[in-house]
């Protein structure tokens, strides 16, 4: 099937039969690593903190995470829809998200968001991460937060 | 008191297993006496490392709040089952089931093991001790589960509601046995590798112990994906998450290892590669626990630890992998391989496995480690999503699908793959008239629909042929064939059913994808809405009070689309300890498939609601249910159950499996 040439043929010496196996892991790595790294490439999502969405220029429509604090007083609802600011304390960004939000999605609370921007520069996301527990920030959003210096260890609880 | 008895126990297993390092490295060379020593000290260490463990389970049942640990992780109303599990839903304790399970299997070869060459015994069971020394140190010394706390509180503080589930119980453990059953194999590669001598004999040691930890493993995974599957409530039960990798690459490798034991065994080939095999399966098991729990990923598996202990994790980590390596380094050189084969043949066959299965392993490894690594050298935050592991991981799966149903029937040594071919025209023709069918019938959404069906029922239809074949199915009387298939090696069928296992676990995972539909809407009590052909009516929305928690239920009349109504009940708990909110799906199977419905927090009356029509998931759960039934099926085989292999080469009578 895959050594189409090796079948009928008898008397392989061991080297051949050692090349021929050598020649198929070489070609079957090769392939897997070309592979692996075009998916690297493509399919690699960058994490950014509303700050930086303004700093680097993102473009439109190309797949991000978005992460900081939900900001207090802006999550609205209307049925399923929802819309909430992402905020780093420098920069904000409007996102909106329509389905049923993560159990601990709170105002004032970590959030990492999965989705694009709109040209006009608003946020769609198509996934909310959920996070497991009250006091985890996503280790990221942490780290953006230190960057723009509104991480507050005390309010925030512990990563 | 049995805190501070379990307390000492465990210093005392760490001591035990400190000094049969030290004897066993030292004396391995002298014949019974020092074998018998260290088999003795195993069971030992299985005792105490039970006592300790015990001990903590007592404190958590009794809800004993001078026990820093049940203050953290439990609660006096919680239920008696949650809060036994309670014991290893938190970093120390888990570390504690951790070396439980390590010292099981330590004792478990001590008294299977008689039949061992001594020196062969004596350096498996140093080299089991070698672990339990360095992770019970770690526990005893960075993450003491028995600390008390002065003074003690009169109530705890609740465990994760998350983890308040049957899941946990039973998840955790699984995985544990897959992932330390693998320290076996480990520990038969450095014995081995220092003692120079490996054969076919080693080979029909390891592949019992590889079966029963493959086995665990996969229940584990299966467990561990229905669990988030029906308890996260975002529908989906495999997320390519960095902990449900960790926990995959182990189960991959191992995967190749029981196949490459298999040639190893019978024809004494692949000796260096399956040692390396076995080094890297038990290091990815390590890698999926600890880099999990170091901190540096973070996830639902994440306790809250502190950085050093992650650092003294990677630093054992490092040691133990780095050791074992520079270890074969040194002495690979030194095994003869032997076994001729020609590229086609079985041999042929199970080494194009370990290539693709090998290969994927380390497409997921690079997906799982890259943002970490771009992110201490470049400071880059990315994450590598679903969409690489698909691409990556698929397209090197498919090939080995593709190949899988030939494996089992070709010969060992030289095959022929025309004969071969033939015996699975059938298969192959099933297969097409019913993924054109199917096809046809169900529409195609995505566009690797078919080809992925094709695999499925091929792999499937392929892995019964060997079974029709051998049972003359048709070309004798009905009567005679089913003697002749139930008179089977168990060997054969366990490969079959293992076969038929991934089979059906890829028709699952097509079907799911493919036709999977899903609705997020406004509903009210009183209204209806449909999916897929499903009336769903929303009756009542009532509060009810819990052991531990308050919960708002949905009530829900489904009418399928065949006529007949069941109910369905979706939740959303709010626990009274942690003040924590769960969603708790409500999953309705019809046949094969199911309906899985999810309630979102009301606002001003008006409810949200998903719902989800996943078809034929099921089989991705059952698919590896027959792996794992396979797994355990092939160790009750006469010639392979565990402590009972004949030392030497049977050349007659032996079917070609």
């Amino acid at each position: 099937m895959t050594m189409p040439a090796a079948v009928r043929r008898k008397g392989w010496s061991r080297k051949q039969k050692r090349l021929a196996i050598i020649a198929g892991l070489a070609v079957v790595l090769a392939l897997a690593t070309t592979l692996v790294l075009v998916a690297l490439r493509d399919q690699i999502v960058f994490f950014y903190s509303p700050s930086d969405v303004v700093a680097r220029e993102v473009a439109p429509g190309q797949a991000i995470r978005l992460g900081g604090l939900v900001k207090d007083g802006t999550w609205q609802r209307d049925g399923q829809d929802n819309t909430f600011v992402v905020t780093d304390g420098r920069t904000d960004v409007v996102a909106r998200y329509t389905g049923i939000l993560p159990d601990l999605f709170r105002e004032g609370q970590g959030v990492v968001a999965e989705g694009s921007l709109t040209p006009e520069g608003g946020f769609i996301a198509s996934n909310v991460l959920a996070k497991h527990d009250e006091n985890y920030v996503p280790k990221e959003v942490v780290e953006a937060l230190k960057a723009s210096g509104e991480w507050r260890p005390e309010t925030a609880g512990s990563n | 008191m049995s805190i501070e008895l379990g307390h000492f126990a465990l210093i005392l297993a760490f001591a035990i297993a400190s000094v049969s390092v030290l004897g066993g490295y030292a004396f391995w060379r002298s014949g019974e006496r020092i074998a018998l020593f260290l088999a003795q000290g195993a069971v030992l260490q299985f005792v105490l490392v039970a006592v300790a463990f015990a001990a903590l389970i007592q404190a958590f049942v009794v809800s004993d709040f001078s026990l820093a640990l049940a203050v953290n992780n439990s609660h006096s109303l919680k239920p008696l089952i949650f809060k036994i599990s309670g014991v290893w839903g938190n970093h120390e304790g888990s570390m504690v089931l951790w070396i439980l399970i390590l010292v099981a299997f330590g004792a478990m070869v001590a008294s299977f093991g008689r039949r061992l060459p001594s020196d062969l015994l004596a350096l498996v069971l140093t080299t089991q001790s070698l672990l339990v020394a360095a992770f019970a140190g770690f526990t005893l010394f960075t993450s003491n589960p028995f600390a008390r706390m002065v003074p003690a509180p009169l109530e705890g503080n609740d465990l994760n509601p998350v983890l308040q589930d049957i899941g946990l119980a039973i998840h955790p453990p699984l995985l544990y046995a897959g992932y330390v059953g693998f320290s076996i194999c480990f520990s038969f590669a450095i014995a081995a590798l220092i003692s120079g001598r490996i054969d076919q004999a080693w080979a029909r040691w390891v592949r019992p112990w590889t079966m029963l930890s493959w086995t665990f493993l996969t229940l584990g995974i299966a467990m561990g994906s229905y669990w988030a599957y029906y308890e996260l409530g975002w529908g989906g039960w495999w997320f390519w998450d960095p902990v449900e990798n960790a926990s995959f690459m182990p189960w991959l490798a191992g995967t190749a290892l029981l196949h490459s034991a298999l040639v190893m065994e019978k024809r004494n080939a692949l000796k260096i590669w399956t040692i390396f095999l076995a080094i890297i399966t038990f290091s990815l098991s390590l890698l999926g626990t600890f880099l999990v729990r170091s901190g540096i990923l973070t996830s639902v598996h994440t306790f809250a630890s502190d950085p050093t202990r992650g650092l003294v994790i990677l630093s054992l980590l490092a040691l133990v992998i780095g050791g074992a390596f520079l270890l074969f380094a040194m002495r690979a050189s030194s095994l003869r391989s032997g076994g001729l084969f020609a590229p086609v043949s079985r041999e042929g066959a199970l080494v194009l496995n370990n290539l693709f299965l090998a290969t994927a392993t380390g497409a997921v490894l690079v997906g799982t480690l890259y943002p970490l690594v771009l992110d201490a050298l470049v400071g880059t935050t990315i994450s590598v999503g679903a969409p690489f592991f698909d691409l990556t991981f698929g397209a090197l799966m498919a090939p080995l699908l593709l190949v899988l149903p030939f494996g089992p029937l070709l010969a060992w040594k030289r095959a022929d793959v025309v004969a071969a071919a033939q015996r699975l025209l059938f298969a192959a023709a099933l297969a097409i008239f019913l993924t054109i069918l199917i096809s046809a019938l169900g529409g195609v959404s995505i566009s690797l629909a078919p080809i992925g069906l094709l695999l499925g029922f091929w792999v499937a239809f392929g892995s019964v042929a060997e079974l029709i074949d051998r049972s003359k199915l048709g070309r004798i009387p009905l009567a005679d064939s089913w003697r002749r298939l139930v008179g089977l090696p168990r060997t054969i069928w366990s490969t079959a059913i293992a076969h038929f296992g991934v089979g059906v676990t890829v028709l699952g995972i097509v079907a799911t994808t493919a036709w999977e539909t899903e609705l997020v809407t406004t509903l009210n009590p009183g209204e209806t809405t449909e999916l897929s052909g499903y009336v769903l009516t929303f009756d009542s929305f009532e509060q009810v009070p819990g052991a531990n928690f308050i919960a708002e239920q949905g009530h829900f009349t489904i009418t399928a689309p065949g006529g007949g109504t069941r109910p369905m009940v979706a939740e959303r708990r709010t626990y009274v300890a942690s003040g924590m909110p769960t969603t708790e799906a409500a999953i309705e199977t019809y046949g094969l498939s199911q309906l899985y419905l999810q309630l979102g927090e009301p606002l001003e009356n008006t409810h949200v609601v998903r719902v989800w029509h996943k078809p034929y998931i099921t089989l991705i759960w059952l698919g590896a249910i027959l792996m794992a039934g396979a797994g355990v099926l092939s160790l009750t085989d006469r010639r392979r159950r565990v402590g009972a292999p004949q030392r030497a080469a049977k050349p007659i009578a032996e079917p070609a499996e």
